[in-house]
């Protein structure tokens, strides 16, 4: 688990050795590659975007609840943003293999952290708002 | 994609898909959701109790450097992105992005100590 991990970040930080690999594949799988990327990582940043929402916005809110669910957010935004660069490489290394592409857990995960934390703060809203 | 089989500069000289184009777009749309994260984040400075408003505003004002470090690498990308082929981006756009994401989260994370 950890030699793969230190392999897949090795792989982020050198673009000779994925150059080196297989032939270079037809430019749009690239570049549809990189608005894949993007699209991770904006995300990402609309996960930061929650998380400060959180903050700034559910101030009736005990301040430790308040702080987590903003917290976890904002870790969430971040692990989105690591892995939208880890599945960029793995993605571009599989086309110039001319392997399938990887297949995924994230996404689900995201979805259910995300279904999670919206039943949360619709739970601590409505609680909130049968205490005043 | 069919017209993957044709040779550069025959009958398929455009790329229907505007592949190009669509991604300089991306790009753009990813810089403008970065600087709506930093105007919300420089809003609970402006909005609100004054407390932890001197580091909170430190916080900021690194994310919106990371912000235009990214716009640097976006307008370097866009400009690469007008070749008619362009080739894939190298990692340091890539890990530069996703690395100022990744710090503006963790300035994020001190902002919402610090105001608490």
């Amino acid at each position: 688990m950890v030699r793969r991990t230190v392999r897949a970040v090795r792989l982020w930080f050198s673009p000779e050795r994925l150059r080196a690999e297989g032939t270079t594949p037809d430019y749009r799988f690239s570049l549809a590659n990189e608005r894949t990327f993007l699209a991770w990582l904006r995300t990402a940043l609309a996960l930061l975007a929650g998380g400060i929402a959180v903050d700034q916005f559910l101030t009736d809110m005990r301040w430790a609840v308040r702080t987590a669910i903003a917290v976890a957010l904002l870790a969430g935004g971040a692990l989105c943003a690591i892995r939208a660069v880890n599945h960029w490489v793995r993605s571009e290394r599989a086309m110039r293999r001319g392997d399938d592409l990887p297949a995924s857990r994230f996404p689900t995960l995201l979805a259910l952290g995300t279904a999670a934390t919206a039943t949360l703060v619709l739970v601590a809203v409505v609680v909130g708002w049968a205490g005043t | 994609m069919s017209g993957a089989r044709h040779p550069a500069g025959t009958h398929r000289a455009r790329d229907p898909g505007a592949q190009p184009e669509r991604t300089r777009l991306a790009w753009r749309r990813t810089t403008l959701s970065f600087a709506l994260v930093i105007v919300l984040a420089g809003r609970g400075l402006v909005v609100g109790e004054a407390r932890g408003r001197a580091v909170g505003g430190v916080a900021v004002a690194l994310m919106a450097l990371l912000w235009v470090g990214v716009l640097a690498l976006a307008h370097r990308r866009l400009r690469a992105l007008t070749s008619p082929r362009p080739a894939a981006p190298d990692a340091a756009t890539v890990l530069g992005a996703a690395g100022a994401v990744v710090v503006t989260a963790l300035l994020a994370v001190v902002l919402v100590a610090v105001r608490g």
